[in-house]
């Protein structure tokens, strides 16, 4: 499933809605929660999942095909940890 | 960093402020998005949020594991686990903010 995709089936469970309102709607979901993590915030959808910034050192890290060692700048990485109730769904649990 | 934990309520305010719809129905789409998503990965497919990252579903095998506390050996059934991945762009708004808060530390 795709962005396009997921806009699609959305606008399709609403017929009263535009098109153009609900790739905005879908659009500012994602973006609140990319905004959310770019200020250092974490955003918790119960059952879902929660999404985080974790932190990792500067590193001396080796380029794998001529063994050269190079070294990587401390960075911040988005993680999303898998809400219970999804995670049983995917397991063949009761639907959400 | 601010360190807040942002929710359901803040981000269907969000959808509140940019849609003209009411807050309720703005609360119900962004359940009925979250629903689909999780459904379309139930069925084993791929979720791709262009500029924003894909999640994906991986099977895992069955292992032997082990109760930390007893030292019991434990067989963890096979399973399927959820795995995001940022897309660079994603990667890349979170380590300019950082960035520009903690001056590249």
């Amino acid at each position: 499933m795709t962005k396009s995709e997921l806009i699609a089936r959305i606008a399709e469970l609403n017929p009263h809605l535009y098109q153009r309102d609900v790739e905005r709607i879908v659009s500012t979901i994602f973006d609140e929660i990319a905004s959310a993590l770019a200020r250092g915030d974490r955003v918790e959808l119960r059952g879902f999942g929660a999404f985080s910034v974790k932190h990792r050192d500067a590193r001396v890290g080796r380029n794998p095909r001529t063994g050269e060692t190079v070294s990587v700048d401390a960075k911040a990485a988005p993680y999303f940890k898998t809400g219970k109730q999804l995670r049983e769904l995917l397991n063949g649990g009761e639907s959400v | 960093m601010s360190g807040q934990t942002i929710t359901r309520s803040q981000l269907s305010e969000a959808v509140y402020q940019e849609v003209g719809l009411s807050r309720n129905e703005s609360a119900d789409l962004l359940e009925s998005v979250l629903t689909e998503m999780s459904q379309a990965l139930a069925r084993g497919e791929t979720v791709k949020i262009s500029s924003f990252g894909s999640f994906s579903v991986r099977e895992k095998g069955q292992r032997i594991g082990r109760n930390p506390k007893t030292g019991e050996e434990v067989p963890i059934m096979p399973r399927k686990v959820l795995v995001f991945r940022p897309s660079q762009l994603l990667k890349s708004r979170i380590n300019t903010a950082a960035q520009e808060d903690h001056g590249g530390a």
